[in-house]
């Protein structure tokens, strides 16, 4: 039985990446290479104003006296910034209608299952797609417009909503943050830009997807997500990029304010190509993503990350003012070769402030899997609560999970909970499954979708089904 | 239906368990399986219903002609065996309701029939709620988490009656169940027998025979069938114990 087992496993991991494929389409991109000309190229060539030139070349400075980050529970080989493309856009960016879009983009979305077409009239989602460095569509804007929101690329935002982003922008991520941070902030070409009015509440889900295409671009998105006093968004994003034997980089910086009595909640689906089953290429992923959260107010970040080769990443909430709320639910898939380093940063400055941790991990193949938290109460936090729970799943025998939470609390009133388990799927419940007549493939993704239900339950229905679809597809035959 | 023929069973560290056991069991046919503590009747079980943890030596299992050693658990249960576990097994965030769904259009997928929907799937599960007197509420927990030991065996039951098994085996269904539980179990198992429909009922007790009339009863004992005849034999293990034989 144990042999039938391998087997399956073999067949399985070699199971395609189903998005690893290439759009020929047009593109236009710099040489690799990174220098303060290439940085003024990238400005120029979106028309940015001045202000942004100079936060950049700032980042820029701040960058060369940085190093990459070393303490992470991953085995990373060096990454040249000086072999990557920083710039690649498909020759006709913007389109004013469906009818304009390059047949081949198309395309490209139908492969992906998002017809932006059916995407517009069917599900009311709204959404922004950026493809390699730019923003290539944004639907539902006049219907929102109504309303006061704005959802479109930040190269729109800085150009039309110029005090705004100037506000925001580095807020709550400084460049001086970390390293990725610093680099994301000196070269980033596009991603999202929301504003929710005051008292508004978002009618439909913002969305955005990512897809990197070109070989050797890196993809450095930046969002920045702006909920004005008692107003209340669901934003989501997902990704994902074709198969390549390089490794690609991917550095984010989303950034989130939740005004007096806002709400935000931040859903990511993240399916970076991962890297085939000898751990060649797949996306390197250093996301830095962090909310403030004002009086009363609240942020909630939901992961289901399944993709790239290497993971670092931990959504913060910074939870400023008195009676504000900061949750985070993640169900974090490794297989093969992938190592993830995931987790949060709850800190708590306010008074009667809430954090609520559920993180999920599944480790398969020869994969690693780290979840890393810090609760952190300030003196200031009088009340402060957390519960924080970490579970882990192994399947196989060459697989690692592990947890590091930190909780550095400041103040005697605070009240913080840390559960933790880690189990395997037995023997036992697959039998039982296969005795129903259930085979063994999807007996698992069963039994791992059970086990990740606090999270899943948490994604906005659109995305809740494509995400248990995603962990099944995973996971195929990871029991070893 | 059924034919076992000279099974010789041992367990991973090469224990024997069942030696050289015959069985035939024909459509319609209810068989008791009585013996004590480790003579091998949960480990019958488990063998015909393809528990690797068991390891077949020689022998022959046969189902409907097919050699059921060379199909995985999965493929048993497609060709329509069903067991009630001794111990069912709990799954944690799966409803039983979408256990029992995912079960039957699994099954229709491998007889290669359309997917059954959700409304029909609903119109049955309501069926076989009332017949063993299960609450809807009940159906939407998690498989047998939190369950008590006759809420279990209930769960199983309804599973059972949810699949229309050709040859159902209950592994201790009765044990630890109070005399109403015990008359839901019975009233589940007669409502699948209706002439087609086999059953293998394994118990250390003779009261659940009282409900569900067995054909054949057999007496296991060192993992060899030793006694086999009609529900007399089970009266006669009540009143004398196994020494009797």
């Amino acid at each position: 039985m144990g042999s039938e087992k391998n087997k399956t496993l073999k067949e399985i991991t070699k199971n395609k990446y189903q998005y690893g494929f290439v759009s020929k389409i047009e593109t236009e991109k710099f040489k690799p290479g990174l220098n303060k000309k290439i940085i003024s190229l990238i400005s120029s060539k979106r028309d940015e104003p001045s202000w942004m030139l100079e936060y950049r070349l700032k980042a820029f400075d701040a960058l060369q006296k940085m190093t990459p980050p070393n303490w992470a529970n991953l085995k990373i080989k060096p990454i040249d910034l000086q072999k990557i493309i920083y710039y690649a856009a498909p020759k006709k960016p913007k389109y004013n209608s469906l009818d304009e879009v390059d047949p081949e983009l198309l395309k490209t979305f139908n492969k992906l299952g998002i017809s932006i077409d059916e995407q517009k009239k069917i599900t009311g989602v709204a959404i922004d797609i950026v493809v390699d460095s730019v923003s290539v569509a944004t639907t539902f804007q006049k219907t929102l417009k109504k309303l006061g929101i704005i959802f479109c690329s930040m190269s729109d935002a800085i150009k039309h909503h110029s005090e705004l982003v100037k506000k925001h922008l580095g807020s709550v991520v400084p460049y001086t943050d970390n390293y990725f941070a610093a680099l994301n902030a000196a070269v980033f070409t596009d991603g999202s830009f929301c504003y929710i009015p005051k008292g508004v509440r978002c009618p439909m889900e913002l969305s955005t997807y990512f897809r990197i295409n070109e070989a050797g671009t890196g993809q450095f998105e930046r969002t920045l997500l702006v909920a004005e006093k008692d107003s209340c968004v669901s934003y989501l994003e997902g990704c994902t990029a074709p198969m390549r034997d390089e490794n690609q980089l991917h550095a984010a910086v989303v950034e989130l304010v939740a005004l007096e009595g806002a709400e935000i909640k931040y859903s990511t689906v993240q399916n970076w190509y991962p890297g085939d089953e000898k751990g060649n290429g797949g996306v390197y992923n250093f996301v830095t993503k962090r909310g403030i959260c004002f009086n009363h107010a609240k942020i909630s970040w939901t992961q289901i990350e399944t993709g790239s080769a290497i993971t670092w990443k931990y959504p913060s909430c910074i939870l400023k003012g008195n009676n504000s709320i900061g949750e985070f639910f993640s169900v974090a898939v490794t297989n093969n070769f992938q190592q993830a380093d995931t987790g949060t940063k709850m800190i708590h400055l306010g008074k009667n402030t809430k954090s609520t941790i559920i993180s999920k991990g599944v480790c398969a193949g020869k994969s690693n899997g780290s979840y890393r938290g810090l609760v952190k109460i300030a003196k200031s936090a009088e009340n402060a609560r957390n519960f924080s729970q970490c579970d882990s799943l192994l399947m196989g025998q060459n697989c690692g999970a592990h947890t590091f939470p930190y909780i550095e609390s400041n103040n005697n009133s605070a009240i913080v909970e840390h559960e933790a388990t880690t189990s395997k799927i037995s023997d036992d419940q697959l039998f039982y499954c296969k005795q129903r007549g259930i085979p063994e493939e999807e007996a698992i993704g069963l039994i791992v979708n059970g086990y990740c239900k606090d999270v899943l339950k948490k994604l906005p229905m659109e995305f809740a089904v494509e995400a248990q679809k995603l962990l099944e597809i995973s996971l195929e035959g990871s029991v070893g | 239906m059924l034919k076992i023929k000279n099974l010789n069973v041992s367990t991973a560290d090469n224990i024997q368990i069942l030696k050289n056991l015959n069985l035939t069991i024909n459509e319609g046919e209810v068989h008791a399986i009585m013996g004590p503590n480790g003579s091998g009747k949960s480990t019958l079980a488990s063998v015909i219903s393809g528990d690797p943890k068991y390891i077949i030596k020689t022998g022959e299992i046969t189902f409907f002609g097919e050699n059921l050693m060379e199909l995985e658990p999965e493929e048993r249960a497609v060709l329509g065996l069903f067991l009630s576990f001794q111990y069912p097994v709990e799954i944690p965030g799966i409803s039983l309701n979408n256990f029992i769904k995912t079960a039957l259009n699994q099954k229709q997928k491998a007889l290669k029939l359309k997917t059954l929907s959700p409304k029909f799937i609903l119109e049955r599960i309501k069926e076989n709620a009332k017949i063993l007197k299960i609450n809807l509420d009940f159906i939407k927990r998690s498989v047998n988490v939190g369950f008590s030991g006759g809420e279990k065996k209930r769960a199983e039951i309804f599973q059972m009656l949810m699949l229309e098994p050709r040859l159902s085996i209950l592994d201790e269904t009765d044990s630890g169940l109070d005399i109403d539980a015990l008359k839901i179990v019975a009233k589940g198992v007669g409502r699948l027998r209706n002439g087609k429909s086999s059953f293998v009922i394994i118990t250390h007790y003779q009261r659940l025979l009282d409900y569900i009339k067995p054909d054949f009863v057999h007496v296991l004992s060192d993992g060899k069938i030793i006694k086999s005849g009609g529900p007399e034999i089970a009266k006669m293990l009540e009143e004398k114990g196994y020494e009797w034989i």
